[in-house]
């Protein structure tokens, strides 16, 4: 079996989702958490609090030093992702695609063997 | 057969059927690249069966690089290679696994130039100066597109078998597109002999099993009927002197009835289902070009007109140029040339000095059959070209 990594993105200054329509992605998100619970192929999954709640740690001349918000300076940051195993990369991509019409695109990136065993 | 020519045959055949064996491309490659430095070496003659042979030796090679290896994957593979050992001795490459491996290499996960560049390079054996020509682009870009493809096989787990029913609609237009690549470079290989025909009929060999595998699908048969009556043509496409013959002027006596014939029946078939496509207009014109004593010029321009409305690339617009030039006279032809963008091509500048020449305008031809002839990569349409500008000269020497 091999896992794959699901990621969901938001775009900063996008504008923020209404009441019905994040009721709408949990509600499609729960059901396929479920369904990937029911066929084996969940291993772990969540989403994110936004990035500005983030805070990133680096050595430094030997010292740990801290600093506030995300590590990436883009504008796209991950939301959300799921960890799943499966067969192969189309089984991985089917369900990325049920993933990516509640969520919009969905990146999936195979782990390397290493982290696997 | 020397091993040059069993290798262009059987390399594309081996990779595939190791590539089940080993559940690895790059494996794959390396136990038949081993496999035939080992026939280098041990052939006096050449086995029956090259192909079973080099299989044979491939899985022993391969069995034994595992062997010198530790890693989990190597162990796995060779538990798997040596459970296929347990099952009775195959005769040679398996016909499922060519097309297997098409539909691996044509994953719509792949960049679509690398679908072709590694398809070329795993079933049609070719190399990578080969594919560079075929596409107009660098050798070192291809060679970056097929390591980062197969990479990607391998890291994404990229399945390796033939898709079901309801993905055919999305993965097979790549594997045509392939297809008809791997026919084009053996109908006018860009360097050595101009026809090299083991690439062309290995791209007919694919096809007709995909048109077994696929009745229903109209491109396809299109794709076979194209391939059919090009392929039709190639007896009398080089004269005694192995100089180029123009279509208008080959004898058509020559042609293969037999291939016309499947060709044109495959037509008819495409144009009773009436769901026209790229490839089926494209056999369409070629049914034409192949029916009675000479071609139907507005009949073929028609079709260039539908099939430019399809598939609007600079290629087609050149060719309709020719149609034009047949119909509506060479200037307006010339016409139809301006703002076609066909950097590295050579056909576009030969095209335009044949129908300058045609209009009287010798200096200008003769500068466009420079530009050609500096482009052309094969020895034989150089001539070709050579030999037209020679014909200007004549009448006129330069100054």
């Amino acid at each position: 079996m091999q896992q794959y990594l699901l990621s969901v993105h938001v775009v900063e200054g996008a504008p923020d989702p209404s009441d019905e329509e994040m009721e709408i992605v949990f509600r499609e998100t729960g059901r396929i958490n479920d369904e990937m619970q029911a066929t084996g192929a969940w291993v772990f999954g969540g989403g994110l609090r936004p990035p500005d709640s983030a805070t990133v740690v680096r050595i430094e001349n030997g010292a740990t030093t801290m600093s506030d918000g995300p590590f990436a300076e883009t504008k796209e940051h991950i939301a959300g992702f799921w960890v799943i195993k499966c067969a192969d990369l189309d089984e991985a991509l089917a369900w990325a695609g049920k993933c990516a019409a509640a969520c919009g695109p969905v990146e999936v990136r195979p782990f390397d063997d290493l982290s696997q065993a | 057969m020397d091993l040059a020519s069993i290798y262009r045959a059987e390399y594309g055949r081996c990779v595939a059927t190791l590539a089940r064996l080993l559940g690895d491309i790059n494996l794959a490659e390396e136990a038949v690249q081993d496999a035939f430095t080992t026939a280098l070496q041990k052939w006096r003659t050449p086995p029956p069966n090259p192909g079973a042979w080099i299989v044979t030796t491939a899985r022993n090679r391969a069995v034994d690089r595992l062997r010198r290896e530790s890693t989990r994957e190597a162990r796995h593979a060779q538990a798997l290679l040596l459970h296929h050992q347990d099952e009775p001795q195959e005769v040679g490459p398996v016909k499922d696994d060519q097309l297997r491996l098409i539909f691996t290499c044509c994953h719509p996960a792949l960049a679509p130039d690398a679908r072709t560049a590694l398809t070329l390079r795993l079933l049609g054996g070719l190399e990578v100066p080969e594919i560079a020509r075929a596409y107009l682009i660098q050798e070192a870009t291809v060679a970056q597109r097929i390591v980062r493809a197969k990479r990607k096989i391998r890291d994404a787990a990229i399945p390796y078998r033939v898709p079901a029913e309801h993905e055919l609609p999305d993965r097979l237009p790549p594997v045509l597109t392939v297809l008809y690549l791997m026919f084009n470079e053996g109908y006018a290989a860009t360097a050595g002999p101009l026809i090299r025909t083991d690439l062309c009929a290995e791209a007919i060999r694919l096809a007709r099993e995909l048109a077994a595998l696929m009745p229903d699908e109209p491109e396809v048969l299109g794709l076979l009927a194209l391939l059919l009556l090009t392929e039709a043509r190639r007896p009398a496409r080089l004269d005694a002197n192995g100089d180029l013959v123009p279509l208008a002027a080959q004898d058509r006596s020559l042609w293969n009835p037999a291939l016309i014939a499947e060709g044109h029946d495959l037509v008819r078939r495409c144009l009773r289902r009436n769901r026209p496509g790229p490839y089926q207009i494209q056999a369409a014109i070629n049914a034409v070009h192949t029916d009675g004593a000479g071609t139907d010029w507005p009949q073929v321009l028609a079709l260039y007109d539908q099939l430019l409305a399809l598939a609007p690339t600079p290629v087609v617009a050149l060719n309709r140029a020719v149609a034009v030039a047949e119909v509506h006279g060479p200037a307006v032809a010339l016409a139809a040339l301006e703002g076609i963008d066909l950097p590295g091509y050579h056909r576009l500048p030969a095209t335009r000095a044949e129908l300058l020449a045609r209009v009287g305008q010798d200096d200008e031809a003769r500068a466009a059959y420079d530009q050609a002839i500096a482009l052309a990569s094969n020895e034989t349409e150089r001539a070709h070209l050579r030999t037209r500008r020679t014909a200007l000269t004549r009448e006129r020497r330069p100054s």
